[in-house]
């Protein structure tokens, strides 16, 4: 089976993993070339490369990309190809469900970048604050492609977060106690619970706004009695999680980088899963430190200063697991490792910057300027994407079958990283001399002008980086060395099978008698005696062959979005929108006889 | 060796002070150089925390370095020993951490209630109204109403009272200490002293919309006195204008101006700023331009071209009408 329908049709987890990590490849260069541009515009003081909207959408689709689009399809790319491996199963629970998700979420994305199709881009903000999302302050239908996007994109997390739990709590090879899973299926564990436990509060929100805005509700209506924080609750509770969602997978993955390549286990390995879990745990109780500046009083302020703080303890946690972990090892700086080792410096700094605004009153100078910038490009850059490409190097060899080049992907790692550095940490600078965020422009009286293009400088390198990469991949992809079954002498069950694995993953499922089973196989000692073979049906599973209805039922559910963003294009004011009014035309033909008070298509 | 870099990393140490040389903390928007009990409050936790950070950064920097340089595969080594783990030393790496937190947490506590406190009854009263996208202060007591520029007396408390008309805004005066959010439908309060007389720029800090950059203010601390002749030059009715001015003034008047604008004894307008001083006022456009009479009269052609998405048209005016409004509008001290 080949050709585009096969991966249409596929329910293969290694395929749709393969799908989602280009796919989020792909958005990744779109928000990366979104933040060129924003670089671009405020590399010196007064400058007119952008307009003011055009510049308020390019950070909205930025965030919004960046976040929906490029780490969290990126994290669910190792998610379907290395967790069914690292459980010794041979799919993922539900197959097409697997498939539905993957589908939607394409749709979803592709809806949002509709927007530009018909010059509305959403510029409103990654977190959309109420009321300036009303139809009264933003009257065209960008909001409402960024509100139904959001919503579709959740339906897509959630289904694959219920998928992943079945699937790591029921599919695990036998003798894989919880306590024996890999710390990444671990992380990707928790990372679903977190999203089905944050999805719905911001898909309250989501509604709600939507309601407002196509029916005439007034939630966030304030002359009728609404209430602004609510729209901001909502969406934190949803929002702090989300970071978690964002990072926590990172964390896993260099959790098992860093022990292959220290060639030592991971020190502690119980105290950073639950670390893990932990952060996972206080990361739905300090959603109001986003809103110190939002005037809750004292005591809210107080105490969720107090609970962020507490985040951090399990933070550290991980940090000195990692460095005890790499202390008497025997350090083989591959480009994965050097990856994984960059974040925890840069995570570190993330870290660290993070504790500073978690004190309200410094958090009133911080908060809404470059310094968050710079703290959150830490954790989302130096954390989130540092992770992935640790990952992508690490496991390249697993899902190609080929290796690659290593002066290649160091000089990557290198140009990344101070490129990266060069960017984000004038940032902090910048703040703490008062550069507030979301301006697209800035007096030269200001004094930022200097530090404003070296950053624009270095975001230039972090490109170059990515560029390297995927000279990197194409050249491996081409004419790569061939990979072996287990190229970095690895500790997991991934490295079990062959390089790339085969359909049906293991020809034999394996048995696991206590942590790092496949190290000690190789290495000894085989302390444990190994289980006795179980009957497990279920994983005997195949993928089924063909998947069918998920490519199907996607944009069907998808083009439920469109019908309500079609209303609302009928009924904006000051955008051109004729291009679609073909689609308009069937809207109005099939609502004939009834009392459409929306303006009218121009006549063709 | 660390004694004598070699020429490259002499080089380099050379741009990183140089670097480091080149920020200056003391930009008109600087967070770290106060000029209120407000600020220094906050500036003194920001202290203890930024060292707290350092040292932190410098144990796991350091930790690293040291794994990276010490810790390498040798060829034909033998396996490292598979340690799995260590009680006691992880026990060692979870309090440690809690009681810097401690250090943290307790000062931070403090200032919290320190600087929200309710303000002291020699308060002077000011309402802060954050709209698209200007700012608009009243001073109840002293029935001023002013725009984009908020003056105050050194030394004295003063309560701000944040009321949004229409969306978010985040009222910000770095140097005078934290920002505050302007919600609408909630009154917030922001109480501080500011102590050093100067000119101090503040900025929107909430994205509010379009023009959300453009969306400055000023503030002019002053010694007593100075703002008490401030405010009996804001309370008198401007003189009437004569010449070119006197002309403005009745262009103005026929004007779609007189529908949005206050100008005491001329027009009675809200949605835009109150205009009965305007000519006292240093920035034009909400911190935008200087107030000159060159940048006015562009204002008044197209105020859209300087400010995108600003709720005042354009007026139709020629280049002489716009002259006679700007010399009519800055004669008003």
């Amino acid at each position: 089976m080949a050709g585009v329908w096969s991966w249409v049709t596929t329910g293969d987890h290694k395929r749709i993993g393969i799908l989602y990590g280009v796919s989020a490849f792909v958005f990744l260069l779109v928000g990366g070339i979104e933040a060129l541009l924003i670089r671009l515009q405020l590399a010196g003081p007064q400058q007119t490369l952008v307009g003011a909207r055009a510049f308020n959408a390019l950070f909205t689709m930025h965030g919004t990309t960046m976040v929906f689009l490029a780490v969290m399809p990126a994290n669910a790319a190792f998610f379907n190809y290395i967790v069914p491996l690292m459980l010794g199963a041979r799919d993922v629970a539900f197959p097409r469900l697997n498939a539905l998700s993957y589908w939607i979420f394409l749709f979803g994305a592709l809806f949002l970048h509709a927007s530009f199709l018909v010059g509305a881009p959403p510029d409103i903000g990654w977190f959309g604050y109420a009321n300036l999302t009303s139809k009264q302050f933003t009257p065209g239908p960008s909001a409402d492609f960024w509100i139904l996007s959001l919503l579709v994109l959740g339906v897509s997390s959630m289904i694959a977060a219920v998928n992943f739990i079945v699937t790591i709590l029921n599919m695990r090879a036998p003798g894989m106690t919880l306590m024996r899973m890999p710390v990444f299926v671990w992380m990707t564990l928790v990372v679903q619970f977190l999203i089905v436990l944050a999805f719905p509060p911001v898909t309250v929100g989501l509604v709600f706004l939507l309601f407002d805005r196509f029916f005439g509700t007034h939630f966030y209506d304030v002359a009728a009695g609404g209430d602004l924080h609510l729209w901001q609750h909502l969406f934190w509770i949803f929002g702090h999680p989300e970071v978690y969602i964002l990072i926590l997978p990172a964390l896993g993955i260099v959790s098992e980088v860093l022990p292959t390549f220290a060639r030592k286990p991971l020190f502690g390995a119980p105290v950073v899963i639950y670390s893990g879990v932990l952060i996972g745990f206080f990361g739905f109780g300090v959603w109001s430190h986003h809103m110190f500046a939002a005037g809750m009083g004292p005591i809210a302020d107080a105490a969720f200063s107090v609970a962020t703080m507490l985040i951090a303890i399990p933070t550290g946690i991980k940090i000195f697991n990692w460095l005890a972990t790499l202390w008497g090892g025997a350090l083989r700086l591959t480009t994965a490792m050097l990856f994984a080792v960059g974040l925890i410096g840069l995570f570190t700094l993330g870290g660290l910057s993070g504790i500073m605004h978690a004190s309200p009153p410094v958090d009133l100078q911080q908060t809404d300027t470059y310094f968050v910038v710079a703290h959150f490009h830490y954790v989302l850059i130096g954390g989130s994407l540092f992770g992935l490409f640790a990952g992508v190097y690490y496991w390249w060899p697993k899902i190609t079958g080929r290796l690659l080049d290593e002066r290649l992907g160091k000089l990557h790692f290198w140009v990344l990283g101070v490129g990266f550095n060069v960017a984000f940490f004038p940032q902090h600078y910048l703040g703490a001399v008062g550069m507030p965020r979301r301006i697209y422009t800035y007096p030269a009286g200001a004094g930022w002008g200097f530090w404003n293009l070296v950053s624009t400088v270095g975001a230039f390198g972090i490109a170059l980086g990515v560029l390297l990469f995927m000279v990197n991949a194409w050249r491996s992809l081409r004419a790569g060395a061939p990979a072996p079954a287990d190229p970095w002498d690895g500790r997991t069950l991934e490295w079990r099978t062959s390089s790339p694995p085969p359909v049906h993953d293991f020809d034999e499922i394996p048995l696991v008698y206590g942590r790092d089973t496949f190290w000690r196989e190789k290495h000894g000692p085989r302390r444990e005696a190994p289980p006795a073979p179980v009957d497990d049906s279920s994983s005997l599973r195949l993928a089924p062959r063909l998947a069918l209805q998920p490519g199907v039922c996607a944009p069907v559910a998808v083009s439920v979005a469109t019908g309500f963003a079609d209303g609302s294009i009928g009924s904006t004011s000051g955008y051109p929108h004729d291009e679609i009014c073909g689609l308009k035309k069937i809207d109005q033909i099939m609502l004939q006889g009834h009392d459409d008070t929306r303006p009218q298509c121009r006549p063709y | 060796m660390l004694g004598h870099p070699p020429p490259r990393a002499r080089f380099a140490l050379a741009a990183v002070a140089a670097a480091a040389g080149g920020c200056a903390w003391d930009g008109p928007m600087t967070t770290v150089v106060p000029g209120s009990d407000f600020a220094r409050e906050i500036l003194h936790v920001y202290g203890i925390i930024t060292w707290a950070s350092v040292g932190i950064a410098l144990v796991v920097f350091v930790g690293l370095a040291w794994v990276l340089l010490r810790f390498r595969e040798k060829p034909g080594g033998a396996l490292p020993v598979q340690t799995r783990g260590h009680t006691l030393l992880e026990l060692a790496w979870t309090i440690a951490p809690a009681l810097v937190l401690l250090v943290i947490a307790i000062p931070t506590i403090q200032v919290i209630f320190r600087t929200q406190a309710s303000p002291s009854p020699q308060a002077l009263h000011v309402t802060v109204l954050g709209r698209q996208w200007w700012w608009e202060f009243r001073y109840p007591a002293l029935g001023v109403v002013t725009a984009n520029e908020l003056h105050l007396p050194a030394g004295r408390p003063v309560a701000l009272t944040l009321e949004g008309p229409d969306v978010i805004h985040s009222f910000w005066v770095p140097r005078l200490g934290g920002k505050r959010d302007v919600v609408p439908g909630r009154l917030n309060r922001l109480t501080l002293v500011p102590d050093t007389p100067g000119e101090y720029w503040g900025q929107c800090a909430e994205f509010c919309g379009t023009s959300h950059a453009n969306m400055g203010l000023r503030v002019v601390v002053e010694a007593p006195d100075a703002f008490e002749r401030w405010v009996a030059a804001q309370r008198a009715t401007p003189a009437e204008p004569a010449g070119a001015a006197a002309e403005g003034k009745a262009i103005y008047a026929r004007s779609a101006c007189v529908g949005c604008h206050t100008i005491r004894g001329v027009s009675a307008g809200v949605l835009g700023p109150d205009l009965t001083t305007f000519g006292s006022r240093r920035m034009l456009g909400a911190g935008l331009l200087p107030n000159t009479p060159d940048t006015l009269a562009a204002w008044l052609k197209d105020p859209a071209a300087i400010k995108p998405g600003v709720k005042m048209p354009a007026l139709g005016l020629s280049d002489a009408e716009a002259r006679a409004v700007a010399a009519y509008l800055l004669g008003l001290k």
